[in-house]
């Protein structure tokens, strides 16, 4: 970490007594207590019966992957479903065959052939066929199943008309068997990116006699999911479920590849709590950590054979501005207010996982998209905006409120936000509200706020999937903002299938989110873990799938470090 | 006779609260914003309201309450709608053994400790051993559980390796979050407790016992601790209602996955049928618990049953 | 009777009292019924005489004072509780006293006495560190404690004035009326406070007046039930006949007779009381009701400090210490505060 800002000078603390014995306990008790730590822990038995012990984050809301949303859900569904291409175990940017053995594409990137492998079987032995992916999108497109991501299929032809009841017939919709084992799908335009698009959970495969027997196609809330019921194509499958406690995943013996599928089985900890599962990892009772609270980054650090892991990720923090009322209505108003955000402060003493500052709002990719480089702290600038609103010094501002979900993390953010925004503006009215999660998102949907905090973390590698929401009115949008320049560029972007080209487009259209902001980039994302050191083969991924059949587990030596912990 | 009626009268007033507390739940859940098919990123509206249709929200609020009553009678609980493909009957089944057994727990050690601490600081009244037991109790009263678990989780799971941090399967973690409750706990029952001994110990037949020579400790434990106990007995049922329904702190830091959490969760996932369930649990649970005590009252003294 | 006239001759043993009216105000608050989880006993025995009903408040008050001054734990924690009322309300007031949500993030986790320059040159001296943010704990304790303070007590003064006067009615008018009230309490118990208070503050924003409406709406129920326990048992005695076959009404005597002789359990109720709203303030700020960002409160600190004690105990500490002994404080206070108003468990 490059340290640009001036550090002051730490005292010892050895200046206070309270603190200074405190440590002392920790360190004395420690050192009493290290037999204890010698005898073999949850993680080294695991390691040895090759089970990967993995947090999880939260309660999956389901395991079925028409219905799911979340991140932690699908990690789950990777390792249970396989789709047509998988994510490579090293780089994001490539593509590992999956149940499709190879694929190609028309001169315009319109429509795409998938020839799948013969030997795919499902883990009751039948084997899967082009068939079960086209049952499996028009089960999520269906409109009676209401899957919340069908969005992710309306690059199939006529897919979003089908979901929307425009057109009954499913027939109409642009994914075709064309035999066994050859799908086709034509596409509602090009899509150059589009083996990234289907790797996505949504495009998971589902056994259609396994659904069935326990409902109709478009019941959502059927015992097929359970462990002993789930029929699944995946490199594991589901073998016990219980609430809040644990899912275990165990080798499939019909899985294509099962030769090479490293680990025996998988057990994900819905631990919803970080500070419990720091703890839980320190204890030996996992082999990774879903998040790492933030004040024990700098500790975790300091360590010899840090278990800490920091990674790009693909996603972005940032405010909304509602732009329909005052004062954030004013754009020369949200510009005072975002050059006036000393976006490497946040990332390097209120974060502090070394997440970048978002000069933009896209993170550059290893892709090829290269965002305009525009939001840098600049405290003229931003008091000159002020002025150019209309507001002789920050005194004059009415009052305005930050609102986030409640969480620690957002709070620090706001807090050093609403302070900046004093001393470099003046502006001694902004206030920050906590609101309960639905509360916010009711709040942010209706556009009832003046700044909003939000993230967003893409679905694939490619700049629309951060681009695409500031479409007037799209349903992510939120802020109430609209500029025709915007949408006309985003729509003539969808139709190049050049990259070079449709990137440009794409940066001329973010130059103008980012000049009009009605959004406040901050930072961008990373992932901070820990990660135990027998976990091998775990390599940095931009958008964080990592593709559990590849990962082993050796044990090593470094185990009696990682317990001595965050002291 | 009486007694018999008074226990039927009673049975049929808590029935009558019960279904008041299922009907104000159930309209209180549909007033909070926000419903249970939002989500991060936003679902288009189209969407949402084939959810509502396939989970017969899309009705008239007065048909979708007698259809619940209907089916709560046969009790049925309906669908979760946080954990999509679970039963509210399933997931309570889950956690109220977990929360039963942290509840049970942590009132065994409240009462191992609370008890003789109480009894002790009675017999050495306004001595320092009185004075200092008082605050060690008060301990687990000051200090919130979100303080005392974490604390518990650092020293006897980290550092000493006695018991695990977290985690629920083959896992020792529930001990500590039964200590947790029983720490705080045990500061109630051993403030009960001085009181009542306090009493016991002024009143006449023991101070008889004592002139006629009975040692002090025999007087303490043979003749004032049964009445001495009586209000702690009486305690037992509205504390492990308690426990077993506010257990949350305490399963979210050691990852225990009881009722206490789906409280919460069902109310932050706007799970209504969840919230319906839970509630309508842990209303029995205390409308039995109150009872028991109301009952238990009257058996114990006939006076506070004298309604005109 | 036996046993009435052993108790009277006790009671005379202690004329000697410098107050000799102590012992005509035969003022009893022990009897119990085992309904309430926090009576003091349940015995039988005090089917004692009542021979006269409790005379003015205003030598009560006097009697209890002079009893309280004994009592050097008592006053002990009622001159350190007032010193922390005064430093939290007026010395920040001082010059000197930094602002509590100036941030420095680059001054982050320093330690006690520690003096430090800022990136802006900001010179700031830090008596008992900073936190995550830079932000000086111990203006943060300050401001804290006014609020810590403040909810503390009107919440319980609002639990208090109503589950008093509601459970005194319930249990004197008895019958029906006390079965439909307790039954209102039951299923006020089961309902689910979350859900109420979300709507409570979607509905009335995020007002303080709404956090004692809430907190105070929780716990006074069973304040309510202790004192119903209580007024059960004490109306079936003798002074309570007396008093009526005086001619005196149901209001009065539930005022002047029956309410003052529930003092003891409800004191050891209240001083358990306050520690559980400064508790349940913190994790209602968890649901975003409460104080908003910056702003703190002890409980809301405590919070912070316990997710960060691994790495900076001293936020967890410093509060905790400050919070801790608020709390013992008025814990030895309320113990002698009941001693001093029942002269029966003052000494035996």
């Amino acid at each position: 970490m490059p340290r640009s800002l001036p550090q002051p000078a730490r005292q010892g603390s050895l200046s206070d007594p309270t603190l200074f014995s405190l440590r002392l306990f920790l360190v004395a008790s420690l050192a009493f207590s290290l037999p204890a730590c010698r005898k073999e822990s949850k993680v080294d038995i695991a390691t040895r019966e090759k089970i990967l012990l993995l947090g999880n984050g939260g309660e999956p809301k389901a395991l079925d992957p028409h219905i799911v949303s979340s991140v932690g859900d699908s990690n789950i569904l990777r390792s249970t479903f396989e789709g047509l291409v998988t994510y490579h175990p090293e780089n994001d940017m490539l593509h590992e065959p999956g149940v499709a053995e190879r694929w190609e594409a028309n001169a315009d990137f319109s429509e795409w052939r998938f020839f799948l492998r013969e030997n795919a079987k499902w883990s009751n032995g039948d084997p899967v066929t082009a068939h079960d992916f086209v049952y499996s999108f028009n089960r999520i497109l269906h409109p009676k199943m209401a899957a919340p991501y069908a969005s992710m299929l309306y690059f199939l032809k006529n897919g979003e008309a089908f979901n929307k009841s425009k057109i009954g017939d499913f027939a109409l919709v642009g994914a075709k068997a064309v035999n066994d084992f050859e799908l086709l799908c034509s596409l509602e335009r090009p899509a150059p990116f589009f083996p990234d698009v289907v790797k996505h959970t949504t495009w998971l495969p589902v056994h259609r006699g396994n659904i069935e027997k326990f409902g109709a196609m478009t019941d959502s809330y059927t015992d097929w999911q359970k462990p002993g019921n789930q029929i699944s194509n995946g490199a594991f499958m589901l073998t016990d479920w219980r609430i809040n406690a644990q899912i275990k995943v165990r080798r499939n013996p019909h899985y294509w590849d099962a030769a090479n599928v490293k680990p025996n089985g998988i057990n994900f900890y819905p631990l919803d709590n970080n500070f419990t599962e720091e703890k839980a990892f320190r204890n030996g009772l996992i082999h990774y950590t879903y998040t790492t609270p933030e004040n024990l980054i700098e500790d975790y650090k300091a360590q010899e054979n840090t278990p800490l892991r920091i990674e790009t990720y693909n996603g972005s923090y940032f405010y909304r501005c509602n732009v329909t009322q005052a004062p954030t209505d004013n754009a020369d108003f949200r510009r005072a207010l975002a050059y006036s955000v000393n976006q490497e402060v946040i990332v390097k003493y209120v974060t502090r996982g070394g997440q970048q500052p978002a000069y933009a709002f896209t993170p550059p990719s290893e892709d090829g998209y290269d965002p305009p480089d525009v939001i840098h702290f600049d405290a003229e600038k931003a008091r000159a905006y002020l002025k150019k609103a209309g507001y002789a010094s920050g005194a004059d501002v009415p009052e305005f409120t930050i609102i986030l979900n409640t969480s620690e993390a957002h709070k620090s953010i706001a807090v050093a936000i609403q302070d900046m925004w004093k001393k470099t503006l003046g502006i001694k009215n902004v206030k920050i509200e906590n609101q309960e999660w639905k509360v916010f998102q009711q709040t942010v949907l209706d556009v009832k706020y003046d700044v909003a905090r939000a993230g967003w973390i893409g679905d694939y590698v490619d700049p629309t999937t951060f681009l695409g929401m500031w479409v007037t009115n799209d349903s992510n949008n939120n802020t109430g903002w609209s500029n025709p320049d915007y949408d006309r560029l985003l729509r003539e972007s969808a139709l190049l299938s050049d990259p070079a080209q449709r990137y440009a487009k794409l940066a001329e259209a973010e130059t103008i989110l980012l000049d009009d902001l009605p959004v406040l980039p901050l930072y961008w994302y990373t992932r901070v873990y820990l990660l135990h050191p027998d976990v091998k083969n775990w390599n940095p991924l931009l958008l964080d799938n990592h593709p559990y059949k590849h990962i082993d587990l050796q044990s090593s030596k470094a185990a009696v470090s990682v317990k001595e912990g965050a002291n | 006779m009486e007694t018999l009626r008074y226990v039927v009268s009673r049975f049929l007033q808590s029935l009558f609260a019960l279904l008041c507390i299922i009907t104000i739940t159930f309209f209180l859940a549909r007033l909070a914003p926000g419903g249970p098919f939002l989500d991060e990123k936003a679902v288009p509206e189209h969407l949402i309201e084939q959810m509502k249709r396939n989970y017969g929200f899309d009705k008239p609020l007065p048909v979708q309450y007698g259809l619940y009553l209907g089916r709560l009678v046969q009790g049925d609980l309906g669908p979760s709608l946080g954990n999509k493909g679970f039963t509210v009957n399933e997931v309570i089944a889950e956690g109220f053994p977990v929360s039963f057994m942290l509840g049970i727990s942590g009132l065994i050690i409240a009462l191992l400790i609370g008890v003789p601490v109480g009894v002790v600081a009675a017999a050495k009244r306004n001595t320092a051993v009185d004075y200092s037991l008082m605050a060690f109790t008060m301990l687990g009263i000051c200090l919130p559980t979100f303080v005392i678990a974490p604390l518990l989780g650092e020293i006897f799971g980290l550092k000493l390796g006695w018991f695990d941090v977290a985690l629920w399967e083959n896992s020792s973690a529930w001990f500590l979050g039964a200590v947790t409750l029983g720490l705080y706990y045990s500061a109630y029952i051993a403030r009960l407790t001085r009181g009542s001994m306090l009493d016991v110990l002024s009143q006449d037949f023991i101070r008889t016992a004592r002139a006629k020579g009975v040692a002090p400790v025999k007087v303490l434990f043979k003749h004032a601790f049964r009445g001495g106990i009586t209000p702690v007995v009486a305690y037992l049922g509205p504390a492990l209602a308690g426990l077993i329904g506010g257990s949350f702190v305490v399963e979210t830091v050691f990852g225990l996955p009881g009722l206490g959490q789906h409280f919460i969760k069902a109310a932050t996932n706007r799970d209504y049928w969840l919230i319906n369930g839970t509630v309508t649990v842990f209303a029995v649970l205390i409308l039995v618990m109150n009872f028991l005590v109301d009952v238990l009252q009257g058996w114990l003294d006939p006076r506070t049953r004298s309604n005109k | 009777m036996g046993i009435l006239s052993v108790h009277l001759t006790l009671k005379n043993e202690r004329l000697n009292h410098p107050n000799p009216r102590s012992d005509s105000r035969k003022f009893r608050m022990s009897s119990l019924s085992p309904d309430s989880p926090l009576t003091m006993h349940g015995q039988d025995a005090h089917a004692t005489a009542h021979p006269a009903a409790p005379e003015k408040g205003s030598s009560l008050g006097r009697d209890a004072w002079y009893r309280l001054q004994k009592n050097y734990l008592a006053m002990a924690s009622l001159w350190f509780f007032v010193a922390v009322v005064i430093v939290c309300f007026f010395l920040p007031l001082a010059p000197g006293i930094p602002d509590p949500n100036v941030t420095h993030p680059d001054l982050q986790s320093m330690p006690a006495f520690s003096a430090a320059t800022s990136m802006e040159g900001t010179e700031v001296y830090y008596l008992l560190g900073s936190d995550h943010l830079g932000r000086d704990i111990f203006s943060r304790m300050l401001y804290g404690g006014r609020v810590s303070l403040a909810v503390g007590f009107l919440a319980t003064i609002v639990s208090l004035t109503i589950g008093v006067v509601y459970g005194a009615v319930s249990g004197f008018v008895g019958g029906r009326t006390d079965a439909a009230m307790m039954r209102i309490v039951d299923i006020l118990y089961a309902l689910p406070f979350m859900i109420i208070v979300i709507i409570l503050t979607t509905y009335f924003g995020n007002k303080l007046w709404l956090l004692f409406v809430c907190i105070g709406a929780v716990e006074w129920l069973t304040m309510s039930r202790i004192v119903r326990g209580q007024v059960r048992s004490l109306k079936g005695q003798e002074f309570v006949d007396a008093a009526r076959s005086l001619g005196l009404s149901n209001w009065h005597i539930i005022r002047r007779h029956l309410i003052p002789n529930t003092v003891g359990p409800v004191i050891i109720y209240t001083t358990l009381t306050v520690p559980a709203v400064m508790r349940l303030e913190a994790i209602l700020s968890f649901l975003g009701l409460g104080v908003q960002p910056p702003d703190a409160s002890w409980g809301a600190l405590i919070k912070e400090g316990a997710d960060r004690m691994a790495s900076d105990p001293g936020l967890l500490v410093y509060p905790a210490i400050i919070f801790g002994a608020t709390l013992f404080s008025l814990n030895f206070l309320g113990d002698g505060l009941r001693d001093a108003l029942d002269p029966k468990s003052s000494k035996d």
